[in-house]
């Protein structure tokens, strides 16, 4: 235990201290500044006499010069920090030779991966709790209209399956960063991943969906409503999907279901109004999302331990 | 109760895909020796480190040091033995004293106690002076002596040392192997393992020699040197003018000659002692004239080539 907290404190100033740790916030810290700003600009030809959650609007709004809403920017950049916080946490090591010296040393192996995880998990999660804490703070500042309690928790569920979003990102850094002796390498397979899951697996479940289901302006619902399922299971496969389903519905009370299509037809044909979920019931919607994030990231974890745990290792 | 030793290895083997790194080594070294690990690049010494220190799995066989096996217990090995690796490394953007501290706190030890014992450690590599710099500006000779610095921390009773003296120039060997020596001193036991020879030979009390994986010769240098040349520790070399039977016969019965060879006009004494004068009365007795004589000190270098030629 002494090892591991040794490693996680060395690992945390280094986060700290790092010019990359600088970059990182900066980013994210513009982005989020960008898009509540765009987002207040907008928020007023958004919001009705009967919106009721006016505050969590303004995380969800966006405006024509900045497209993207704040939780799709979050979807985007957690993962370059996750990667960015843990792509070279092993074979840097290994290269420097520090390994061998940190390994013989009284500390379990696994001390090194956890340390190096916890450390990673703790600058992610400050840097996300930052950003949101700021982008609340100044989105409160420019409407005006403090959150309700509900509003409050929702946000912080928000946060919580943010950071899980991110920590499942860091583990398959550190994971590639177990597997590949060298950094570049790590790193790129890390983004190669990452640009999969954001961008390709989207695609693919579209084009399946319409090699299975096409559909058109005229397709009965039921087909709309295949389509729609067929691409959502592929989809899933991203934790992207995952994250941006969790916080659609975390978000948005009044979604009881991650498709919109699902939302409308169910609208349209049952003439169902919908009624904001209570907190509870959001939870339970998303969680299937969020225990699956969680089951990716401790897949990861497994497999690190497993290369790593019996591996030479050599100060070469 | 049978002698405790440092380290002892039973049939230790370690092999990798396509070839025996190590091939059933027994090894024993005793507490407080300084043992020299010898052999050249390849013979498996590094990989016997490691099997010692838990860092990898023998395929068979298996090793106790300090009274526990390294692939069972690994932590309580560590707890007690120090390694300096090959291609030591520290961190770079963090300074000497920063990097002592992280080893410190890696073994449990309380900040208090850490200072001490860093500061202390500091002054007996030299270091002091540089001990804020960061250690990205370090000489190799600097980082090697960090490293004995960083073995040291855990107050190791049993000290690896890989190729300590490997590429730093002949004052920083000197500073390495001084240090080493002093550790040795503090009863700690130390193993060397080197090609440089000349280096070895100075602070080993005993060597072993390894060849493609397995121990081919095992003793103290002098022990070695009697064993594989088949004589004394010295080699007397005479030129003479001429080489006549009855010279032989009288060289060779001078007291603590062991053996003499002839090489076209020299004669190649072997001896335990420092004899010249009693063979130079010889030759001159046997109506001989003496040209030349000098006297070598058989080094590690005569006995190691001796047995890579065969």
């Amino acid at each position: 235990m002494k090892g591991l907290m040794a490693v996680f404190w060395k690992e945390l100033s280094d986060h700290f201290s790092s010019l990359r740790f600088i970059i990182l916030s900066l980013l994210i810290y513009l982005a989020g500044i960008a898009t509540i700003y765009v987002a207040a600009q907008n928020i007023r030809a958004d919001v009705t006499a009967a919106t009721r959650f006016i505050f969590l609007r303004l995380f969800i709004v966006s405006g024509e010069s900045v497209p993207f809403s704040f939780p799709f920017f979050l979807a985007l950049f957690i993962p370059i920090i996750g990667i960015a916080l843990g792509f070279d946490a092993i074979n840097s090591e290994r290269t420097s030779g520090n390994l061998s010296r940190i390994l013989s040393q009284p500390l379990y192996r696994d001390s090194v991966i956890n340390g190096k995880f916890l450390a990673g998990l703790v600058t992610l999660s400050i840097l996300i709790l930052s950003i949101v804490t700021l982008v609340a703070g100044m989105g409160l500042r420019m409407i005006g209209i403090p959150p309700t309690a509900e509003e409050v928790l929702r946000l912080f569920v928000f946060v919580l399956v943010s950071i899980i979003y991110g920590g499942f990102w860091l583990s398959l850094a550190v994971l590639f960063s177990v597997f590949f002796n060298r950094t570049a390498t790590s790193a790129l397979a890390s983004v190669a991943v990452w640009l999969f899951m954001f961008l390709f697996v989207g695609m693919i479940a579209t084009f399946v969906a319409n090699a299975i289901v096409p559909i058109d302006q005229s397709s009965s619902i039921d087909a709309l409503a295949r389509h729609d399922e067929i691409f959502r299971s592929i989809s899933r496969v991203s934790p992207s999907t995952l994250y941006g389903e969790s916080v659609q519905i975390l978000l948005m009370p009044e979604l009881s279901n991650p498709s919109s299509t699902l939302v409308l037809i169910s609208i349209y044909t049952a003439g169902m109004i919908p009624t904001p979920l209570s907190l509870g019931q959001s939870l339970l919607v998303v969680w299937p999302q969020v225990t699956s994030l969680i089951a990716l990231t401790a897949l990861c974890f497994a497999a690190s331990y497993i290369k790593f745990m019996r591996e030479e290792v050599r100060s070469t | 109760m049978p002698m405790q030793y440092a380290i002892e290895t039973t049939e230790l083997t370690k092999g990798y895909k396509n070839k025996i790194a190590v091939d059933r080594l027994n090894l024993r070294v005793g507490e407080g020796e300084i043992f020299g690990f010898l052999g050249p690049n390849g013979a498996g010494k590094t990989t016997t480190i490691l099997m010692l220190l838990g860092l990898t799995e023998p395929t068979f066989g298996s090793a106790r040091v300090c009274g526990y096996d390294p692939t069972r217990e690994p932590l309580k090995v560590k707890r007690m033995a120090g390694y300096l690796p090959e291609k030591v490394g520290f961190y770079d953007d963090m300074t000497a004293r920063q990097n002592l501290e992280y080893t410190a706190a890696l073994n449990g030890l309380s900040t208090g106690a850490a200072k001490k014992k860093i500061d202390e450690l500091l002054e007996l590599v030299g270091l002091v002076d540089v001990a804020e710099h960061k250690v990205g500006t370090f000489s190799h000779g600097m980082k090697q002596r960090l490293g004995i610095a960083d073995v040291m921390i855990k107050d190791p009773k049993i000290a690896f040392f890989d190729e300590p003296t490997a590429g730093i120039d002949p004052e920083g060997t000197d500073q390495v192997l001084t240090l080493i020596r002093g550790m040795a001193r503090r009863n700690v036991t130390v193993f060397i393992s080197s090609h440089q020879l000349h280096q070895v030979q100075k602070v080993c009390t005993r060597v072993g020699i390894m060849a493609n994986g397995r121990l081919v010769a095992e003793g103290s240098v002098d022990e070695l040197g009697r064993k594989v040349i088949g004589g004394g520790k010295f080699r007397i070399e005479a030129q003479v003018s001429p080489v006549s039977d009855r010279l032989l016969t009288v060289v060779r019965g001078v007291r603590g000659v062991s053996n003499v060879d002839v090489e076209g006009d020299r004669l190649l004494i072997s001896c335990d002692e420092d004899i010249r004068p009693q063979i130079a009365r010889a030759i001159i007795d046997s109506e001989s004239l003496l040209l030349q004589m000098k006297i070598e000190e058989y080094s590690l270098d005569d006995i190691y080539l001796r047995y890579f030629r065969d």
